[in-house]
């Protein structure tokens, strides 16, 4: 009952001074406006990340060819090829290991029908679509059969579907790869940007047997720069890394002391890693926005102070008409927080339309959660209780009898 | 005429000090008195002879340094802060010599205001307060602010506002110490109305003769104490 007059003599006394309440509001507005926008654009870049995490395939490794580094002669990674399509099935028979498939990469020109587009071209086996968690679109994958015979039979991406054939049914049609031509038996189902920014669905894979012979006409047949494996499980990954080292050393011969001539990196861990410092980037970003909030309730405070100054008189008055002091110390309260409040409100506006304005024109997946609305809330209103309380107390505190002689 | 009634005020041994850079003033110096139920009393003296202080220790303003005060039976100089502005809420009301009205709200704001610090919900307040402004004249003018008013008409929105919870007391500092003669007669008149007809006690702080012999008693302060306590004859005015 008394609440509901105390809000309306807060409004009354900050619709006296609109400007000095604009201004004052202003930075609990733009504290307001910040968290939420960096909160959406730290939650959208986790998201991509997230997604593009999902897309990889989950407890991936990859096993390079070459060493990191190499003693004396140091030589890039998967510069030459020292892995085989015997060490894939090697991997494979591990008890960790779901999966394990050796990848020849490459690019080449497609051509079909007089359309023509320049993708990347993957060899590998059906274990590729394994490991990478990779559902068709349409059509199949090919089979074991069609690697040991070399069939010119391919899958291709959406990109690759979109841009070779339109509205076209693209399965049992002949593009031409690098001028072989290869029959269409599948598309690959749509996985969008991979961590490093690439269109994962721009590209074509073949059996990695005809990779070799037909389009690459690589000298070095049976060997790749890359494999890669999929554990059974994330607590697998460790024991698993270590079985596909322990095996690889054998199967090469590598001497105890001597330097491997692979590396076995952890894919999965590496993804985790980027998706963390996305995480801790988003806070960071947060943590300065929450700063300015704190700015905007430093300055409702200021004001506060300066009203309570103004308004010693009409506190003395107030008293002596029989306000108790709590009820001084409410009014003033209330009035910090209806300007914490309404700057809150405007800041929401503010920020989420900022938000969306980002996502459309960037492009990046912003998304303003209710969590991040509630969190921006409940902080304006602390805020407020926690500026506002002191000038309220010093309100609240004084001699009516000053008061009243006060100016 | 002073033993007309119970006493609703009776103060014994009163003093208070004030702490200054030079050691302790005595503002008041023990002060024994008691005022009944629907007195008329002035309140004399120079400035510093200690009466505004003596009239905020009775307003339950402040609290005395030492000394007793009962206000209708009850020991006031013991009270906690919140029960003091209770006491001023529903038993005290203050006109002051500059009005101390809200500037920025209405004539009825300014006279609801107690009512809100009753608990008193808006609906009801507004209408109680319209019914004050009506009595003091001033019913049409109840959505004009303070600036908008004369002084005589301000110094009746500020008695609306004592009178609007309904108090038995009504402290007046110097009320017509901003007002011209003719209005200062007006106001008295009203003041003098109140008290014959509705009972109300009435406590005048003033320095001038003629507006404190409308009161039928006059105390007289100087130097923290009681220097004369008169009864006034009728029809002085």
């Amino acid at each position: 009952m008394i609440f509901a007059s105390l809000f309306e003599t807060a409004w009354h006394a900050l619709t006296t001074h609109r400007m000095r309440s604009f201004l004052t509001m202003l930075g609990m507005v733009i504290g307001v406006a910040a968290v939420i926008l960096m909160l959406a654009i730290g939650q959208g870049a986790q998201a991509m990340v997230r997604s593009a995490i999902e897309s990889m395939g989950s407890n991936l490794f990859i096993v390079m060819s070459g060493a990191s580094t190499s003693g004396g002669a140091r030589v890039a990674m998967g510069s030459a090829p020292t892995l085989t399509f015997e060490d894939a099935d090697a991997i494979r028979e591990l008890p960790d290991i779901v999966a394990a498939a050796p990848v020849s990469p490459g690019s080449a020109q497609l051509i079909y029908a007089g359309f023509n587009w320049s993708t990347s071209v993957f060899g590998s086996t059906p274990d590729y679509a394994i490991v990478r968690d990779w559902p068709m679109a349409s059509g199949s994958f090919f089979s074991e059969a069609d690697v040991r015979s070399g069939a010119r039979v391919a899958v291709i991406g959406q990109v690759v579907a979109r841009e070779l054939f339109g509205d076209e049914d693209p399965i049992g049609k002949v593009i031409r790869i690098r001028q072989a031509p290869f029959e269409v038996i599948g598309v690959l189902g749509a996985k969008g940007q991979s961590l490093d920014g690439r269109d994962q669905d721009d590209l074509v894979i073949v059996p990695i047997t005809s990779a070799q012979q037909k389009i690459f006409s690589s000298s070095l047949r049976n060997r790749v720069r890359f494999l890669m494996a999929q554990a059974v499980s994330e607590k697998a990954m460790d024991d698993a890394e270590s079985a596909i080292n322990e095996l690889l050393r054998n199967r090469h011969r590598i001497g105890v002391g001597q330097e491997d001539d692979f590396t076995v990196r952890n894919l999965t861990a590496i993804a985790e890693a980027a998706a963390s410092t996305t995480r801790i980037m988003s806070l960071l970003l947060g943590a300065i926005a929450a700063i300015s909030l704190i700015v905007g309730g430093i300055g409702i405070m200021n004001i506060m102070l300066v009203s309570v100054t103004e308004r010693t008189r009409e506190i003395g008055i107030r008293m002596a008409i029989g306000a108790r002091r709590r009820d001084v110390l409410w009014q003033f309260l209330i009035e910090a927080l209806t300007l914490s409040l309404i700057g809150c409100a405007i800041g929401l506006a503010l920020g989420i339309g900022g938000a969306w304005l980002v996502g459309t024109l960037v492009g990046l997946p912003v998304s303003v959660t209710p969590l991040s609305v509630l969190m921006a809330v409940g902080v304006s209103f602390l805020i407020g209780v926690f500026f506002g309380f002191y000038p309220a107390r010093r309100a609240a505190g004084l001699d009516p009898i000053e008061a009243l002689r006060g100016q | 005429m002073a033993e007309s009634g119970k006493p609703l005020i009776e103060v014994v041994g009163l003093e208070k000090d004030y702490p200054t850079g030079a050691g302790v003033f005595q503002a008041l110096r023990g002060v024994s008195l008691s005022i009944a139920l629907g007195e008329f009393v002035a309140i004399m003296g120079a400035s510093g002879s200690g009466k505004s202080t003596f009239m905020n220790l009775l307003g339950c303003l402040d609290r005395p340094t030492r000394g007793s005060y009962h206000l209708d039976g009850k020991d006031v100089s013991q009270m906690s802060s919140d029960q003091l502005a209770a006491l001023r809420n529903r038993e005290i009301g203050f006109v002051f010599q500059g009005f101390n009205l809200l500037p920025k709200l209405t004539a009825l704001d300014n006279v609801a205001l107690p009512l809100m610090y009753a608990g008193m919900g808006r609906q009801a307040r507004r209408q109680q307060a319209q019914a004050t402004l009506d009595r003091v004249g001033l019913g049409e003018r109840s959505h004009h602010t303070p600036l908008q008013l004369s002084g005589g008409q301000q110094q009746r929105v500020a008695i609306a506002r004592a009178l609007a919870t309904r108090p038995r007391i009504i402290f007046a500092d110097e009320p017509t110490g901003n007002l011209d003669s003719e209005t200062s007669r007006q106001v008295m008149g009203f003041f003098s109305q109140l008290n014959r007809e509705e009972g109300i006690t009435l406590v005048l702080v003033t320095h001038e003769a003629d507006i404190a012999a409308y009161a039928r008693r006059r105390i007289r302060f100087q130097d923290g104490r009681v220097v004369e306590d008169v009864a006034i004859e009728e029809a002085a005015a």
